[in-house]
């Protein structure tokens, strides 16, 4: 038996290791298009953007195990396209960008993202912060210049990269297109805690306005940034965090359905022995009765994991039994740390949800709320709640009767 | 096996208290405290499963 795993990111080791963990000995090829083991990514945008941190400390803690889970890793390597065999029952054959072609039993996809740009010009100065590399460049780019720093969308990426660059002491302008920060993730009362937030600690937060051009002086440096209301904010850096795009272009000419990523079903597989994971994967979760795409760092892992049992049921592997194994559903969370405060969530609220806050306020900058939904719990959210957050998922993830998590609480 | 958390990685993410509440607890002061050092055997895939998710990769287990 053969397992395929493009991707080394973070789902996609999780997977490699999983497989093993659960007794697979066979072959797994592991490629991926970098030519190094992608980095752990949250302290990108943290302690290595701050200068905290040697660069090497953000390893994925895989790198230290890849030995012992014996695996055929191919750096460099990009899959380029699947070709099916309607008379193979595999998910079919895999080609590689130096040519050669894989076919597997079983096919884990971990592509990932790339974030999107608000230009297809290099334009010196502007960055997109994805890698090592990214962070690294960022940073030298910051010990160069002097002047104000331009961040051009509020989701954590920008969120964090805006609360790095204060801690750098130097001038920062937020810029917005949505009402609110992180709008994408959170009710917009929490988006303006996090407005609020930035504020406080001195950030320019200017919400609710498009970027129309972006200026360069006679170099080609980029210089100002032109806003949508035709303000001009003067920038010696800018940095460009609006969001992310499934890395799926590959696959077009496949028979995988693709939509908002790779279309999966409850239980992550995409095609008869392909699944996928991570930031590529959109699956149905059966908990809240939808769609999902979740671009977070824990929900990786878990995914991975999942993934690698799930191929491991398809291929027919040991006594993998799907019954047990049931749907992939679960209470998606992540954090995300921003000047002295640690703002957690877990669960999938609604714009619409009730708000209700179980403990502390808003005012002290250190509280929990829960967001209801009909008789349901959607999502738990804290500000430097660890406990109280953790107490919620917990709960959410045996059921998300709205009762039994309030009574956490009462 | 013995568990230790690496404190000056720590950052209280609460993410080991919710796969092994027995081992791992964050209180009120925000700070991990772990309940039980040397955990019995039957909980070593848990343990396990919380040093692979703890998103500051500050917990470890000796054998």
């Amino acid at each position: 038996m053969s397992v395929l795993i493009v991707g080394a990111s973070l789902a996609g080791l999780s997977a490699a290791e999983t497989l093993r963990s659960s007794g697979y000995k066979d072959e797994i090829v592991v490629v991926d298009g970098w030519d190094s083991l992608p980095s752990d990514r949250p302290p990108l945008s943290k302690q290595v953007l701050a200068g905290e941190w040697p660069p090497e400390k953000a390893t994925q803690r895989a790198a230290s195990h890849l030995h012992e889970w014996d695996l055929d890793l191919r750096l460099g390597l990009a899959a380029t396209s699947i070709q099916v065999d309607p008379d193979s029952s595999g998910p079919g054959r895999v080609t590689l960008t130096d040519g050669t072609a894989v076919e597997p039993d079983g096919l884990i996809i971990a592509t990932g993202s790339r974030p999107r740009n608000v230009t297809d010009q290099r334009i010196d100065g502007v960055h997109l912060l994805r890698n090592l590399e990214d962070s690294l460049a960022l940073r030298d780019d910051l010990d160069a210049t002097d002047g104000p720093v331009v961040v051009i969308g509020a989701g954590f990426i920008g969120a964090e990269v805006a609360a790095t660059c204060r801690s750098l002491g130097r001038d920062v302008t937020l810029i917005e297109a949505a009402p609110s920060p992180l709008m994408r993730v959170f009710p917009q009362a929490i988006g303006d805690f996090v407005a609020d937030l930035h504020r406080a600690n001195g950030v320019d937060v200017r919400l609710g306005v498009g970027v129309a051009e972006l200026e360069c002086d006679p170099t080609g440096r980029i210089s100002g940034v032109r806003m949508s209301d035709g303000s001009l904010v003067e920038a010696a850096v800018v940095v460009v965090g609006i969001g992310v795009i499934p890395n799926v272009e590959w696959l077009a000419d496949s028979p995988l359905r693709l939509d908002n990523g790779i279309h999966c079903d409850e239980t992550c597989l995409a095609a008869p022995g392909v699944v996928a994971a991570g930031d590529v994967a959109s699956w149905y979760n059966p908990r809240y009765r939808r769609q999902m795409r979740v671009e977070q760092w824990e929900h990786a892992i878990q995914q991975g994991e999942y993934a690698a049992k799930r191929i491991l049921a398809e291929m027919g592997f040991g006594d993998t039994d799907m019954q047990a194994l049931g749907a992939f559903d679960p209470v998606p969370w992540f954090w995300s740390d921003q000047y002295d405060k640690k703002i957690q969530m877990a669960g999938f609220p609604d714009a619409s949800d009730e708000m209700v806050l179980v403990e502390g306020s808003f005012a002290e900058g250190r509280f929990a709320v829960l967001f209801r939904r009909g008789d349901e719990c959607s999502a738990v959210l804290g500000v430097n709640r660890p406990r109280h957050v953790m107490q919620a998922r917990m709960k959410l993830e045996a059921s998300l009767d709205w009762d039994g998590v309030i009574s956490l609480f009462r | 096996m013995k568990v230790s958390v690496d404190y000056d990685l720590c950052e209280s993410n609460a993410i080991c208290m919710g796969i092994a509440p027995e081992v791992f607890e964050v209180r009120d002061d925000d700070l991990l405290y772990i309940l039980d050092e040397n955990p019995p055997e039957e909980l070593r895939a848990r343990v396990e499963e919380a040093i692979k998710r703890c998103p500051k990769q500050a917990l470890s287990l000796e054998d």
